[in-house]
């Protein structure tokens, strides 16, 4: 039955889109709510005293139409997803209470969609500490804004950007009491505090993702969505800190970065490229390039064995010195 | 100051300072190993990083120590380099290690008041305390402030060529002090060297 409503819905949805084709531009549809919907202010003719007023636009219904572009939906009008009663100015009051489609309203079940697996995002989510805390109201858009959203973690070349794509999600709200009480009406817990026992914070922050610590790695998802209570967390350093990293099954898994580091895919190769690429033969079938120096991951077993031979050849030669003055005194 | 045939050749703050370097660097060693391992025999990961940065600190101000001690007292003399005929004096040494000291010859440059450390001491301790520790003790501090450290070069990290080139040097601080240690036991008597360490006679 839901699932019906869902189909109607998508198709109720893909009537309204012309081809999508991914153009640099907002949908020219889309100009009117771009008007008062990207500025800090916006001007309206006013029937009644039949002037022209310039008013302040809600901060937070400033839309960023470049990120809009970008992003997966880029295509789309504002009223593909918006009511198009929109399109009159003082909007209608009763618009307020629209009930606005979830991701999984039109991506469920979706084979078209397939390899990103959102019936078991979905699955995963429902399982996660902020559902089961924080009810129905924690939805995905609280994380992923339906505006802006891009695959990262798929789509780009270098790690950095992926943690800091990942890591501004949670600290969008975790980092901030105004979207924060959006959900809960508790005291929001300080970050720096509750990470106090971490080294070099800010540094972890910035080079892996929270939920590599928030989350169990899952073979078969891209990112595991179920994020599990503060107790389950892990605080073990050596997970990461190893040669079998867990970092390599999931913030260093990526196709996308293997392929770049490998040269694969890109036929035009910057200068950096060809640099990096000479410190391959140092990191065997590693990825050097686009990954930390994790301490205890040893990324260069070749430094290693050149550690043991010096050490080898120095404690031998120890040796035979203190033999030969035993036999000779 | 000569009492016996024994020189009053390490001062007392020189041995404080060497003792608590010989502590630190040995402390350093034993968790950089287990760090860069990631083993857990004697310290946790965790343990492991604090011990290594505390005692990185202490070394860093013993360091500030003796530089200031060679810079104010005689000391510093021991330290002062001399190229001509270094391959020559350098050769003579390694020659005398090598064979000369199983054949019953007398070492070529015998410890006196002016003349602390042979020649094969004295620049290897060069390379050791004004090479190789400053070079630990900046990239150490580096990578304990790793925001100073320059995001990438040419797509590598610079954390990462910063943390490979200290464990490098630290590496070779190491066989340095294998080396040392045993080098020490050639005396007098096999233990008479670390003996003088602690009081400060040499015998
Ligand atoms: C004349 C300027 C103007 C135009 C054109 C305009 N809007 Fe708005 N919109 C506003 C203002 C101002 C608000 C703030 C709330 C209000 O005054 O109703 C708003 C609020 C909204 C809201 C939030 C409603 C709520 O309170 O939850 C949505 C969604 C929205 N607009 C969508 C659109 C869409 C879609 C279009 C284009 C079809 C559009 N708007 C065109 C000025 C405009
Ligand atoms: C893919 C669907 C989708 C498209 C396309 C879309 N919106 Fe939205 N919009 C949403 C959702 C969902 C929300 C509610 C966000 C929430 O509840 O967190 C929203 C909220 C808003 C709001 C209220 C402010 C906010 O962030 O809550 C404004 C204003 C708005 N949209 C304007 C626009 C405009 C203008 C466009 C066209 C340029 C547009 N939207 C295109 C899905 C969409
Ligand atoms: C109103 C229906 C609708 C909603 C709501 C919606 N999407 Fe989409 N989404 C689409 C359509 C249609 C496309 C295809 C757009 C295109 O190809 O230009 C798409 C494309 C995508 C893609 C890109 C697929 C690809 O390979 O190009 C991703 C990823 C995605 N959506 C994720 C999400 C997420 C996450 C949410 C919730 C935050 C969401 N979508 C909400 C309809 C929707
Ligand atoms: C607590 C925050 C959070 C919530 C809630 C959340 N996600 Fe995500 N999601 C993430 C993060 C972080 C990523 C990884 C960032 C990226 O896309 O690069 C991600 C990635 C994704 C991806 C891309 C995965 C891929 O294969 O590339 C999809 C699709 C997705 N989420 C769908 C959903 C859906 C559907 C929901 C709701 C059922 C949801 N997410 C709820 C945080 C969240
Ligand atoms: C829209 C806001 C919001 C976003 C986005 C968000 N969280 Fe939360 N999160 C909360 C709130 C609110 C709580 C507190 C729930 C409570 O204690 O009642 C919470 C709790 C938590 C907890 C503690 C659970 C416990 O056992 O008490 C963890 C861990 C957590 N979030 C991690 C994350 C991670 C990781 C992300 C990003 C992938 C993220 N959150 C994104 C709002 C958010
Ligand atoms: C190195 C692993 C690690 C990373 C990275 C990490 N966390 Fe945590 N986090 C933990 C652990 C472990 C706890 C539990 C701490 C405790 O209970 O003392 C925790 C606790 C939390 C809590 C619970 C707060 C409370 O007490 O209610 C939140 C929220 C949270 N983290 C959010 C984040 C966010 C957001 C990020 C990314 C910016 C992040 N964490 C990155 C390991 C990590
Ligand atoms: C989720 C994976 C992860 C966990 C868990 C983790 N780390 Fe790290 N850590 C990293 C990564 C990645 C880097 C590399 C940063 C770089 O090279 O820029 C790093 C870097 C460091 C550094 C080096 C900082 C520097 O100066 O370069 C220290 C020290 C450190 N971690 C200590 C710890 C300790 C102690 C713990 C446990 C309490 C821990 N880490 C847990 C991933 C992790």
């Amino acid at each position: 039955m839901l699932s019906s409503i869902r189909a109607i819905l998508l198709l109720f949805v893909f009537s309204f889109l012309v081809v999508p084709v991914k153009s640099q531009m907002v949908a020219e549809e889309n100009k009117l709510c771009i008007e008062c919907h990207t500025s800090q202010s916006f001007t309206i003719h006013n029937d009644w005293t039949g002037m022209d007023e310039t008013r302040l636009m809600n901060p937070f219904y400033i839309l960023d139409t470049v990120r809009f572009v970008d992003g997966v939906h880029g295509a789309f009008q504002c009223i593909d997803c918006h009511s198009y009663e929109y399109e009159t100015y003082p909007h209608n009051g009763e618009l307020k209470l629209e009930p606005l489609m979830t991701c999984i309203d039109c991506h469920g079940g979706d084979d078209t969609y397939a390899s990103y697996q959102f019936d078991r995002v979905e699955e995963e989510f429902e399982k996660s500490i902020h559902r089961e805390l924080l009810g129905d109201q924690f939805t995905c858009s609280k994380c992923h804004d339906q505006h802006y959203y891009t695959p990262t973690a798929r789509t780009s070349s270098s790690v950095k950007e992926i943690v800091e794509y990942s890591n501004n999600m949670c600290l969008s709200c975790h980092d901030n009491m105004i979207k924060y009480q959006l959900v809960s009406d508790k005291e929001k817990p300080q970050l720096v505090q509750i990470h106090d026992w971490l080294p070099n914070q800010e540094l972890h922050f910035n080079r892996v993702r929270c939920i590599e610590c928030h989350t169990v790695v899952q073979d078969s998802l891209m990112v595991s969505h179920n994020i599990l209570p503060k107790e389950k967390a892990t605080k073990n350093c050596v997970e990461c800190h190893s040669s079998n990293s867990m970092l390599q099954a999931s913030l260093y898994k990526y196709q996308n970065l293997r392929l770049r580091s490998g040269n694969a895919e890109n036929d035009s190769v910057s200068s950096g490229e060809v640099y990096s690429g000479s410190f391959q033969f140092l990191s065997m079938n590693n990825i050097f390039s686009n990954q930390y120096y994790v301490i205890g991951a040893s990324r260069i077993p070749l430094l290693n064995t050149i550690f043991v031979l010096i050490f080898v050849f120095t404690v031998a030669g120890i040796v035979t010195h203190a033999i030969f003055r035993f036999l000779k005194k | 100051m000569s009492a016996e045939g024994k020189l009053y050749l390490y001062p007392l703050w020189l041995r404080i300072w060497h003792g608590m370097n010989a502590l630190c660097i040995i402390i350093l060693i034993v968790t950089g190993l287990s760090m860069h391992y990631s083993t857990s025999i004697l310290f946790k990961f965790e343990s492991a990083v604090a011990v290594h940065n505390i005692s990185g600190v202490v070394l860093t101000i013993f360091y500030v120590l003796f530089l200031a001690g060679n810079l104010v007292t005689e000391n510093g003399k021991f330290y002062q380099i001399k190229t001509k005929g270094l391959k020559n004096r350098m050769q003579q040494q390694i020659k005398y290690y090598v064979s000369g000291m199983f054949k019953g010859e007398t070492s070529p440059y015998p410890v006196t008041a002016t003349r602390k450390f042979n020649p094969l001491q004295k620049y290897s301790y060069i390379g050791v305390m004004y090479i190789f520790v400053p070079l630990v003790i900046i990239t150490g501090f580096a990578l304990l402030f790793p925001e100073t450290i320059i995001e990438d070069v040419y797509q590598v990290s610079g954390v990462m060529l910063t943390a490979i080139f200290h464990s490098i040097v630290g590496f070779f601080i190491m066989i340095f002090l294998f080396v040392h240690l045993y080098v020490a036991s050639i005396g007098k008597s096999p233990v008479s060297n670390y003996k003088s360490m602690v009081t400060g006679w040499h015998s």
